[in-house]
């Protein structure tokens, strides 16, 4: 954890990915996961545009084709995407701690924090344009305790957890 | 996973016209990866790495090409493997098509 105790960092060692995580952290990581859980399973829906973008139309200008390819892949794309949110749960630390993933569950937990990622990103309407400092200090204005406030930090730190599992699992920062 | 999508069309309504449907259909497909606002661009990078085993160099240009085109061409071959690549590209969150070439 850096000075300022705002930044949680993935360092290497050995064949390891290590990091701190503190209450809140681990109590973030844990609903959002669960919430992934229960989105593919007893909350699936087709008409949700979380599931739209999570296991998108493989021929967009062909939907019987896409219905076909639907049917014999997004079986098996659900089980790989409860299991890796399961990765997350499994690796969590019961209230504060550490958090030690081999290579095998650092992949899981990359692929789980951009499933995460991806459905908040789509529930908060975020597109290209979305500086999202600028969204979060809008969203502070308007009502500091919203939940929309506090969607946008848990997104924004999702990002930068992933980031740093990134770094550490790549070697270097891309630039 | 066998057959999939390819083989399911045969028979129906269709039948009249599927020997140039098949003749169209015989043809290269290609995955073509969207950009999105969401994914990380490193995560992109490190995707492409590991699915096709690219080069970080390779694959970060293909990630720029996604990023700063709005689309990209990942793979070719195949429509069977091509839809196979589509698949772990959602596995990996990433928005996936396949077309034909």
């Amino acid at each position: 954890m850096s000075a300022d105790g705002a930044a949680t960092l993935f360092v290497r060692r050995g064949e390891r990915y290590v990091a701190w995580l503190a209450e809140d952290e681990v109590r973030v990581l844990r609903k959002v996961s669960a919430e992934m859980v229960g989105l593919l399973t007893d909350g699936f829906g087709h008409d949700d545009p979380v599931v739209r973008r999570l296991f998108p139309d493989v021929y967009p200008d062909a939907p019987d084709d896409s219905a076909e390819f639907r049917r014999f892949t997004e079986g098996e794309l659900k089980t790989g995407k409860v299991d890796q949110a399961g990765a997350v749960l499994a690796g969590l630390p019961e209230r504060e701690g550490e958090v030690s993933l081999d290579p095998e569950a650092a992949d899981a937990w990359l692929r789980a924090l951009t499933d995460a990622r991806l459905a908040m990103g789509v529930r908060l309407g975020l597109d290209a344009d979305t500086d999202l400092r600028v969204e979060l200090d809008l969203a502070v204005d308007d009502d500091p305790g919203s939940s929309r406030v506090f969607q946008l930090s848990v997104y924004a730190y999702l990002g930068f957890l992933q980031e740093s599992l990134l770094e550490a699992v790549m070697g270097a920062p891309v630039r | 996973m066998e057959g999939m999508a390819a083989d399911i069309r045969q028979g129906g309504v269709a039948e009249q016209v599927r020997p140039s449907e098949e003749a169209a259909l015989a043809g290269p497909w290609q995955v073509v990866v969207w950009d999105d606002p969401i994914n990380l661009m490193t995560y992109v990078t490190w995707v492409f790495q590991k699915l096709f085993g690219y080069s970080r160099e390779e694959a970060e240009k293909l990630m720029l090409d996604v990023h700063e085109q709005g689309r990209a061409v990942v793979a070719s071959g195949p429509r069977e493997r091509m839809e196979l690549d589509a698949s772990q590209l959602h596995g990996h969150g990433l928005w996936a098509t396949v077309d034909r070439v």
